[in-house]
């Protein structure tokens, strides 16, 4: 009885972080980018500064018609936006908050991280592919294109960090982290948080769902709550990348005076922020300096930094 | 490693787990070859290689199974899905998806299959395995590649890297063979 306890405990838990952290990152852009731009943002719903924006604006969506294309392919279709959240979902399943305190603490969980994360932009090529829409075909092709050249920087950061832990358990390689690792893993850090944008197609990285050229790509012809699911994947995978590289390059829940899951949550929202910040400072990418920045920049940066991790390595034990 | 069978009478539910993902695996398989539409079969690959996985996993090989989604759905489908999007992707049936190679095409996949589910059931008959949690860990696996079987992965490397400078040879244009 205890267990089947422990277990619907840890699941709740997980499935409230997941409703409830992408909308506060989706506030925290709304504002930050409004106060950037020199404006307000929403003030009105909810009273105070606007803090039930998102949740109106979910209500909203709720209520819109749900529109399907008359060319579109029905079955993928209503099917896509759920291929594009449930992995995230998934993935919040193994990300450790603080000490003992995560879902499950799984033997290779870095390797079942990227693999799920990989599978959530399946979805945006089904999208893509099934609207029956040039504009959105082309923002699915965009988008595997993009996948297949982030998905290799991204796996080769990740196991620069896994080399130095010697372990592939999240919780494992937090607890063997040390603060020196900040400057040793340093180029690996920024590779994979630049891979995980583009995996994520966030500005500047947005080429896939460009609105000003191809007007959303894949999600042009989604309305209502399919669109809703969409937005609500983004900001999931915004808060899973925040996590994960909090968890992998900046120690999780270490940290000074304060308790660990509260660390944690500094970490993962400064990130937040940076990636909020990035994508107001910088104009998107063109479809050629994406592919070329991925396999001529961050490939041999990755492979840079795993050399210097094998060296080191080697050196210390 | 062997010990006494017990009765295919009362399976475990990993058993049962196992074949119902060896339907799953088998069903999908056979609909990317017999569906009409394109990039369906694309999809139902999917299907296929994240049942496999899930048998993997119950075979506890743990590290097998998420690399098989990760190389397979997050890259090999990812590809052939970019490969179909980009040449002709149409929604709805195709009429030319038939080759006419159809009938000797399934009697050479019967024929594979038969050979290695004899050679299956004939090398290892009644020989039961119990499974330990924790045999197909990422520790495991790697102190047996790198122990005990160095040579074949230095080989496989060698004939992967082989393969990479091939490639790029075949792709770049402005490299020509000796006339």
């Amino acid at each position: 009885m205890a267990e089947v306890l422990d277990v619907a405990v840890r699941l709740v838990a997980i499935v409230a972080v997941f409703l409830v952290l992408p909308l506060v990152a989706g506030q925290m852009e709304h504002k930050a980018m409004a106060h950037m731009q020199s404006r307000l943002g929403p003030m009105y719903a909810g009273g105070f500064h606007g803090w039930a924006q998102l949740i109106a604006d979910g209500v909203k969506f709720a209520q819109k018609e749900d529109v399907i294309p008359a060319a579109a392919d029905r079955r993928v279709f209503g099917l896509a936006p759920a291929v594009a959240l449930v992995p995230y979902l998934v993935v919040m399943v193994v990300i450790p908050i603080g000490p003992g305190l995560v879902g499950v603490d799984l033997d290779a969980g870095l390797f079942f991280v990227l693999a799920v994360m990989g599978v959530g932009v399946l979805g945006s090529i089904m999208a893509g592919w099934s609207s029956g829409n040039k504009y959105s075909l082309m923002g699915g092709m965009r988008s595997a294109a993009q996948l297949m050249s982030y998905e290799l920087p991204l796996v080769l950061a990740a196991s620069s960090v896994a080399m130095a832990a010697g372990t592939l358990s999240l919780p494992g390689i937090v607890e063997a982290w040390q603060w020196w690792w900040l400057p040793w893993q340093a180029i690996g850090g920024v590779v994979f948080f630049m891979a995980g944008l583009a995996e994520l197609r966030r500005p500047p990285f947005d080429m896939p769902i460009a609105e000003s050229e191809i007007i959303m790509g894949p999600m042009t012809e989604y309305t209502g709550i399919r669109f809703a699911l969409f937005m609500l994947a983004e900001y999931a995978g915004i808060i899973v990348l925040s996590a994960l590289t909090s968890v992998l390059f900046l120690g999780g829940w270490h940290g000074p005076l304060l308790p660990g899951p509260v660390w944690m949550l500094i970490k993962v929202f400064a990130l937040v922020f940076v990636v909020i910040w990035v994508r107001v400072s910088y104009p998107r990418l063109r479809e050629d300096q994406l592919q070329k920045l991925a396999w001529a920049g961050l490939v041999p940066l990755a492979l840079v930094q795993l050399a210097l991790t094998g060296v080191v390595k080697v050196l210390t034990v | 490693m062997t010990e006494a069978v017990p009765s295919y009478l009362s399976p475990t539910g990993q058993e049962i787990i196992f074949l119902l993902l060896g339907a799953v695996a088998v069903g999908s398989g056979l609909l990317v070859v017999t569906t009409r539409q394109l990039v369906h079969a694309a999809l139902w690959l999917v299907v296929c290689f994240g049942a496999l996985a899930g048998c993997y996993l119950v075979l506890t090989a743990e590290f097998v199974a998420w690399v098989q989604v990760l190389i397979y759905v997050g890259a090999v489908v990812v590809l052939l899905l970019f490969g179909i999007m980009l040449t002709r992707a149409p929604i709805g049936r195709s009429a030319d998806l038939d080759s006419g190679n159809k009938i000797v095409a399934a009697v050479v996949a019967v024929a594979t299959a038969a050979v290695l589910v004899t050679v299956v059931i004939d090398g290892f008959r009644t020989a039961y395995t119990p499974l330990d949690p924790g045999a197909g860990a990422a520790k495991e696996l790697g102190s047996a590649i790198f122990r005990n079987w160095v040579l074949p992965f230095e080989a496989l490397s060698v004939l992967l890297l082989a393969a990479l400078i091939g490639a790029i040879v075949i792709s770049r244009t402005d490299i020509r063979g000796r006339d």
